[in-house]
This record gives C-alpha cells, sequence and structure tokens, in this order.
C-alpha cells in the first residue's frame, strides 16, 4: 500500500492525523461530503488498526491484550510537578547516623501474660495500667505518685513529639510540599503584649454591632439605610422617652403617673418594711452559691479530714429593721412572707417600671 | 499557635489523595455546563457529549449566569467549580442572538484557565436520528479511534489548538493495556475549510480479512455536527512551558567524581590546590607574635645604629 500523503499516527492514543489531503473542491451535498470524510476516515482508521494488531499481544479470558506505547503527542498537564517533600528531621538524622527502618510486626510476644499481643492500640503489650506495682527508688519523694508521674512523663513526650511533628510540616508547608490531606490551620492571631486568646465572637455579638453603631445617631438609627438581610433592631435605641404634648382624655394624666412612680421608688429604698421577696430570694441564693464554691475551692486543695470542723451559725434574729431586705430565717419567713405580701402590691409598684 | 487538621475518615483522606497532584497524571474530567441562555438544540448538544463521556464527566444542569470565560472577572466561578468537582476541563454551551448555539471548551491548569477556543455548532444530527445495527453500539467507556483529516489542521494555529482539544477531550482514559475485543468506536475530524469543522462519531465495524488485521467499517452512529471557529484564547508562554513540563524532563544530573569500588564502596578523590605557605595570612594574631615583631623592630634598629657607628669606625 502506497501511503502518497503524509499520515501521523499517535498509537498511544489511537489517534491518526492526515496532513496531506485538502479538499480541493467541497462536494455540493451534506451527504456526499458525509460520506468523502467518512471514505477518509475510514483510511486512517485502519491504518491505526494496522498498527495496532500487530502489536505483540496476550491472550486474555476477553480477548487479546496488547500493551500500548506511550503517547506521542504532548498535551499540558492538569495540575503542577509535585514538589519532593524536604525531609524531617529525624529523617536527617537517621541518614547521618546510617539508620535503617526495621519493619515491626503488629503481633508481639507478651512474657507478662505467655499470650500474644497486639503492639499498639487496645490490650496492647507493655500497657502502663498493666502494672499493678511500682517499688519506690531511693530518690522518689515521700508522697508522689509514681503513677501519675509515669503518665505525665508520656504526656511530655507525646506533646514533644507533637510539636515535632508540626515543626516538620511547617517545613514542608513553606517548601509547597505539604500532604494532600493535611491543612495546618492558624487557631489564634499572633498577640505581642497579652497573652489572652482573643474571644470569638457570637452570632449575637455580631448582630448587635450595627445597633451599637446606630446610637452615635440622633434618631436611633431608626432611618439608616439597611443592607439586604438585615434585621430590624431588637428593642428602640432611643433611650429617652418623652411624654407627648398633648394629652387625650379618657387616661389618667400620664404626668402624674410619672412622678407616682418616681416618689414610690424613692419611699421605697428608704422604707425599712417594704420586702421585695424576688430579690431577697436572688441575694440568698448567691449568697449560698458564693459559699459553696468557696468551700469546694477548699475542699479540693486541702483534704477534708484534716481541716478544723467550722460550724455553721446562724445569725441573730431582730425584729424589724435591721434584715432591710434580706429573707429572714426559721419560723419568721412565713411571717415575713406574709408581711411582705400584704406590702407587696406597693413594693411591686415601686420597683417595677 | 497551628493547628493540623487531618481528615477524621479513611474515605474522605483517599479522595483527597486522589485529587493531589501526581508525577504521571490519569484522565482529565470535564464539566459540562451553560449559561444565561441556551436553545433546545444546544441542549441537546451539551447532553451528548456527556453521554459519550459519561464515566469522565460531570454534568451541571443550572443556569450560570456569572460565567463568562472571556471576560476578565468571569472565570473565578468557572474556577470554583473546577475546584470542587476536580475537573480541568470544561464545556460551556450558551445560545445569544450575536452568538448563537455557543460552545466554549476551556482547560484549567491548577484549577485556573489554561485556554480556551470557542466554536459554534451547526447542522447538528442527534444520536437518535442515526439508525443502525444496534449491535454494533459502541460500549460506553470504550477507548475510541480517532482521526483528524485535513492540512488545515496543521496550518492554521486556531485548528492546531482545537484538534489538541477535541484530542483532549474524546481521547479517554491513558491506558497501557488494551484489549481489542473492546474496540468499537472511531471519531473522525475534518477540516472542511480554515475555520470549519466536521465532527461525526461512528461505530465501528470489524470483518475479516485475510491478515490478523481486521477490516475497518465506519457505520455513522453518534452526533455529528459542524464546529465552526469563533473566538480562541491560546496559553501565554511561561504558563504553557510550566504546564508541559513532565518528570522525565530533567534527567537525573550525574553525580561527578563518585565510583563505585567492590571492596571500598563508594569512592571519591578530594583535589586540593597547592599551598603557598608563605603568603598565607596567620588565624590568630597571638600576642607573642606581637612582642616578637616588636623585638624584631627593636633589633632591626639596634643593628642599623651599630652598622652606621661601624661604618663610621671604618671611615
Amino acid at each position: 500500500m502506497e501511503e502518497a500523503r503524509t499520515m501521523q499516527v499517535d498509537l498511544g492514543n489511537l489517534m491518526a492525523f492526515d496532513s496531506g489531503h485538502d479538499f480541493p473542491s467541497l462536494p455540493s451535498s451534506r451527504e456526499e461530503l458525509v460520506e468523502k470524510c467518512l471514505e477518509k476516515g475510514t483510511e486512517l482508521v485502519q491504518a491505526i488498526a494496522d498498527a495496532l494488531f500487530n502489536l505483540p499481544s496476550t491472550e486474555d479470558v476477553d480477548g487479546p491484550i496488547v500493551k500500548l506505547p506511550q503517547p506521542t503527542t504532548k498535551l499540558p498537564r492538569e495540575k503542577h510537578l509535585p514538589k519532593p517533600k524536604p525531609p524531617t528531621k529525624w529523617e536527617l538524622f537517621a541518614k547521618a547516623k546510617g539508620i535503617k527502618n526495621r519493619k515491626k510486626d503488629k503481633i508481639v510476644y507478651d512474657e507478662q501474660t505467655g499470650t500474644w499481643k497486639r503492639r499498639y492500640g487496645y490490650d496492647r503489650v507493655n500497657d502502663d495500667k498493666d502494672i499493678p506495682i511500682l517499688e519506690a527508688k531511693a530518690t522518689d519523694e515521700v508522697g508522689s505518685d509514681p503513677f501519675a508521674e509515669r503518665q505525665a512523663d508520656k504526656k511530655k513526650r507525646v506533646e514533644k513529639q507533637n510539636k515535632n511533628r508540626l515543626q516538620n510540616l511547617k517545613q514542608a508547608a513553606t517548601a509547597h510540599a505539604l500532604p494532600s490531606h493535611i491543612q495546618l490551620a492558624a487557631t489564634a492571631l499572633p498577640i505581642t503584649g497579652t497573652q489572652a486568646a482573643p474571644k470569638k465572637v457570637s452570632k449575637e455579638e455580631l448582630g448587635n454591632v450595627a445597633g451599637l453603631a446606630a446610637t452615635a445617631t440622633a434618631s436611633g438609627g431608626k432611618f439608616d439605610k439597611k443592607l439586604l438581610g438585615e434585621k430590624k433592631p431588637k428593642h428602640e435605641q432611643k433611650h429617652r422617652k418623652f411624654l407627648p404634648v398633648a394629652e387625650g382624655t379618657g387616661q389618667g394624666s400620664q404626668e402624674k403617673e410619672q412622678t407616682d412612680r418616681v416618689l414610690n421608688k424613692l419611699l421605697a429604698k428608704n422604707s425599712h418594711e417594704i420586702l421585695n421577696v424576688n430579690k431577697a430570694v436572688t441575694m440568698y441564693n448567691v449568697k449560698k452559691e458564693k459559699k459553696r464554691s468557696k468551700q469546694k475551692r477548699d475542699d479540693s486543695s486541702n483534704s477534708s479530714k484534716l481541716k478544723p470542723q467550722k460550724k455553721v451559725q446562724k445569725k441573730p434574729i431582730k425584729n424589724g429593721s435591721a434584715t432591710k431586705g434580706y429573707a429572714k430565717k426559721g419560723s419568721d419567713t412565713k411571717g415575713s412572707a406574709t408581711k411582705g405580701s400584704a406590702k407587696k402590691g406597693s413594693a411591686k409598684k415601686g420597683k417595677s417600671k | 499557635m497551628m493547628k493540623i487538621k487531618t481528615p477524621k475518615k479513611g474515605r474522605i483522606k483517599r479522595e483527597l489523595e486522589k485529587r493531589a497532584p501526581k508525577l504521571v497524571e490519569t484522565g482529565r474530567k470535564t464539566l459540562i455546563l451553560q449559561g444565561t441562555k441556551t436553545s433546545g438544540l444546544l441542549n441537546s448538544v451539551l447532553t451528548e457529549i456527556y453521554h459519550l463521556k459519561k464515566e469522565s464527566s460531570v454534568r451541571y444542569t443550572r443556569r450560570n449566569d456569572n460565567v463568562r470565560p472571556f471576560e476578565s472577572g468571569g472565570e473565578t466561578s468557572l474556577e470554583f467549580f473546577s475546584q470542587k468537582t476536580d475537573c480541568s476541563t470544561f464545556v460551556f454551551g450558551s445560545h445569544s442572538k450575536k452568538r448563537p448555539d455557543n460552545l466554549i471548551i476551556g482547560r484549567m491548569y491548577d484549577h485556573h484557565i489554561y485556554d480556551l477556543v470557542e466554536v459554534g455548532v451547526e447542522n447538528f444530527k442527534s444520536m437518535k436520528s442515526f439508525v443502525y445495527d444496534k449491535k454494533l453500539a459502541p460500549k460506553m467507556g470504550s477507548k475510541p479511534f480517532i482521526a483528524f483529516i485535513g492540512e488545515g489542521f496543521e496550518s492554521v494555529e486556531e485548528l492546531k489548538h482545537l484538534k489538541e482539544v477535541l484530542l483532549e477531550l474524546f481521547r479517554g482514559e491513558v491506558v497501557e493495556n488494551l484489549n481489542l475485543a473492546g474496540i468499537d468506536r472511531a471519531y473522525v475530524c475534518t477540516a472542511l475549510s480554515s475555520n470549519r469543522v466536521l465532527f461525526t462519531h461512528c461505530a465501528l465495524r470489524l470483518k475479516k480479512s485475510g491478515t490478523i488485521v481486521p477490516r475497518m467499517e465506519l457505520v455513522e452512529a453518534g452526533p455529528s455536527m459542524d464546529l465552526v471557529l469563533r473566538r480562541h484564547r491560546f496559553p501565554n508562554d511561561g504558563l504553557r512551558k510550566e504546564a508541559m513540563k513532565t518528570a522525565a524532563d530533567k534527567p537525573k544530573k550525574k553525580e561527578k567524581n563518585v565510583s563505585r569500588d567492590a571492596i571500598q564502596g563508594k569512592i571519591g578523590k578530594v583535589y586540593i590546590p597547592d599551598q603557598q605557605l608563605g603568603d598565607m595570612n596567620l588565624p590568630n594574631k597571638a600576642k607573642g607574635v606581637k612582642r616578637e615583631r616588636r623585638e624584631a623592630k627593636m633589633n632591626k634598629q639596634a643593628n642599623g645604629h651599630a652598622s652606621k657607628k661601624q661604618k663610621a669606625g671604618s671611615d
């Protein structure tokens, strides 16, 4: 078969390119054109098949399998070439010393129990928690816990290893050779000065920020242009409320009510007999909690047995004024409650807005 | 303070490793999507391309208004999609009065646009309109034969570019071993003029011939269309150079001056240049040296006086 035209066959891609042929005149009808194209195409495909079937093939269940050569057309890569990883600190050290990596088995024989156990993981060979007795050495302090010390040691070793790993990864990151499944994330911004980490701002706080800025305007941000999706502020930004200039009939005078409120507030503060039950209860609870937490702190630091027993003393109950809003203990609580309830109405009026 | 983030599941780790850049690359995935407006014809073109490349492509069916590959800001969405789906080739279809039935075929390098070619589709005939023996129908995922006819593909830059892009789109997986029984499709691209290419997909019928090589017969099966070249964007040279780099390109540097011996192992020679001991500077100015120099100086002066005296004496 003579090939008058130039034909390039890229067997790796199963592609054939005939650059010699040129359509001198396009055939008039589309079908003829298509036929001609197919004819030429058949020729090219036949040429590829010739080369393909002449390759050495191995017989397989499904059919003959041939080994294709490498494609000759150079095509651009889709991703950059991976950069080689810089050697880690241990790798450098091992290379310098000539230490070779030895393959370790997963199952190791445990002498203590006489069975085969894992080298790491659940139910492993040299587990710290399996040691029942640790003999005291002469160098040990009196009162130190050797088991806790062993645990602390292990923790330190693990932390050191993590730090070294992080350093190695940082080095790889600077060389742009970080492994694909690892990402380094900054947990906190570097701060000069204080050691405190910046607090994470919550969603609510972010929502309030716009409201904070709005208080700078005289109208309290009511007429500010809002962004898409921004909601109205939750409560009025205006902190001063003025009475209306002209008042309607049917209601009591608002001015009178306002002055009444102020007066009652003043009286309530200086009166000894009015009791706000809610406030009293809250104050009592807070005091109790503080005491409890203090006791807890003290208990954890000292052993409870060595501490002298504190006598819980009750305050002497005085009649009348001295309590001043503190709840009276014992049998008097009921009495004070009833007393308070008689004045409760006025007290409530005084305390509420 | 830095934290090391690793995936908690092995499956995710394996996915990430699949997407990582490799020394030798396997086939590219294609993203097929559409723009603000498409025509019925274009829709069928896109779906047929998707069917031809079922295993290695992703089809987005929604409209994407902000994708404009030829404009400077309009490629960010495409790059984002490419990153999310790990597709480095895309086929973007759109229809407008100025550019009816428009297809933009583009490639990416490192999830950034590498090159683009814009073609218009004319004389489209869908797969369903062809009637042929169903036994010949090509199976999904089989490796195709590709034939390019016409000298335009070599002489015209844009056609050359289009040839490369079409090859990359349709060649399928790069495999080493091929089963000869599974050959059943061929793509034929003919350059009809300097800006028109006839593209058609055919099924192969292998007929018995006298030799091992069977006689090929092409039966038109799949979609057939005319591609009219419109705009294009070539890759810039620096990027092209970088993308064409392969691992085998840089030969391993030969270690000079190193030889191996059976007995001694690795041997190298150490060459020391000649040392001029007289010209060399002493490394540290020891106090003794200074004193010696002072004494030498004094002695010289004393000798000088003595010689003068001698001279005077002689005279």
